[in-house]
């Protein structure tokens, strides 16, 4: 995937949260923003066996001072929704980034269940949900979420769009289609 | 269905010798009867009690020692929060912290939901599981002079350490239930509240 102006808007926002923890399961999405972590000394970034790794990581972060984010994918967010009461109950910080599967010419139906789920999920969870679509929009509503996260001290997700994504090509044919 | 040995350690007299003479030890314990224990041994600012989030206690202790390079996190949990979360036991070994240490009350029971036999009790050894993971070192205590030695190291290396103690239970010496008060009052203590 060819670099992506948005995704290094969106890494400069991080910055200039002042985040310097990330945790993250991967995904194709934030791939660039993963690169751009691990080739900065002043970021630890943190790979994680499951998503909620990443909420009790940024609990951590925050009660030893300092700001983290989480970067996983839509079908990572039902792995958080226990873990989520530890910033929800003790008034933390929290700032997720979520790519969208399951919701754009989407070709891996075993996606759609959590990507559909994914809004209503997190903010039964007790997180405030923001959406981006348009590449020209990510960076403000990155900035923005990050203010509300640290400033107001409460958990929020900004989804990134699979149609901003760009929805992943399978080129292989399956057998017998 | 094969068991484990029980342990025999006395885990308020282990949990004790610990956390004698704390100095600025960061601790954070593990819901249920670690909590208790890390609270019966003193409470203090610079512990932090999970009474939920289970499976999450190692890797706020990560993020903690992250945060914090400078000082030494000692993460008190029990055999079932570390069961939960195994996989952190990789990210924790991946990351690489060298100044944090991980402690596991192991009496291979669920104790606060009527001491079913866990994995542990059954045929899990969190140790090796730990060295799999690519903890370098790792220690298995089941006596008190053992308990003791691992007391220095546990301040001084990145260890992940296993204590066999008894599956009897303990009078609850509860800690405050307020997250928010107390992740506050460790922010205080820290000198971070404003970051």
């Amino acid at each position: 995937m060819p670099p992506r102006l948005w995704q290094a808007e969106v890494y400069a926002a991080l910055k200039s949260a002042g985040v310097r923890q990330i945790g993250y399961v991967p995904d194709a999405g934030h791939a660039q923003l993963i690169e751009s972590a691990h080739a900065d000394p002043d970021m630890q970034a943190v790979v994680l066996t499951t998503e909620e790794e990443g909420v009790a990581l940024a609990a951590g972060a925050w009660r030893g001072g300092q700001r983290a984010a989480l970067l996983m994918q839509s079908s990572g967010v039902g792995n958080c929704i226990n873990m989520l009461s530890l910033p929800v109950h003790c008034r933390m910080p929290f700032l997720a980034l979520v790519t969208m599967r399951g919701e754009w010419a989407e070709f891996n139906p075993w996606q759609v269940l959590m990507g559909t789920a994914t809004p209503a999920v997190l903010t039964a969870a007790g997180v405030h949900v923001r959406r981006a679509d348009h590449a020209e929009e990510v960076a403000e509503m990155v900035v923005a979420s990050a203010a509300l996260a640290f400033d107001s001290q409460v958990p929020v997700a900004v989804l990134l769009s699979q149609r901003l994504i760009g929805a992943k090509v399978f080129a292989a044919k399956e057998s017998g289609q | 269905m094969s068991r484990r040995n029980d342990g025999t350690l006395d885990r308020r007299a282990a949990v004790a010798t610990l956390l004698r003479d704390p100095g600025d030890l960061l601790v954070v314990s593990g819901l249920g009867a670690p909590s208790y224990d890390v609270s019966a041994a003193g409470d203090r600012a610079l512990n932090f009690y999970l009474w939920g989030a289970m499976g999450g206690t190692a890797m706020v202790g990560l993020g903690v020692a992250l945060a914090q390079p400078r000082r030494r996190v000692l993460v008190l949990t029990g055999d079932g929060d570390m069961l939960m979360g195994l996989g952190s036991l990789a990210t924790i070994a991946a990351a690489g912290a060298p100044n944090l240490a991980i402690a596991v009350l192991d009496n291979g029971r669920y104790g606060e939901t009527g001491a079913q036999r866990s994995h542990s009790g059954l045929v899990t050894d969190l140790e090796a599981v730990a060295a799999g993971c690519g903890w370098s070192a790792t220690a298995t205590a089941h006596s008190m002079d053992e308990v003791a030695a691992l007391c220095e190291r546990l301040r001084r290396e990145s260890l992940f350490a296993v204590l066999r103690i008894a599956p009897e239970e303990q009078p609850r010496h509860l800690p405050p239930r307020d997250g928010a008060y107390v992740t506050d009052r460790f922010r205080r203590a820290l000198g971070v509240v404003g970051l």
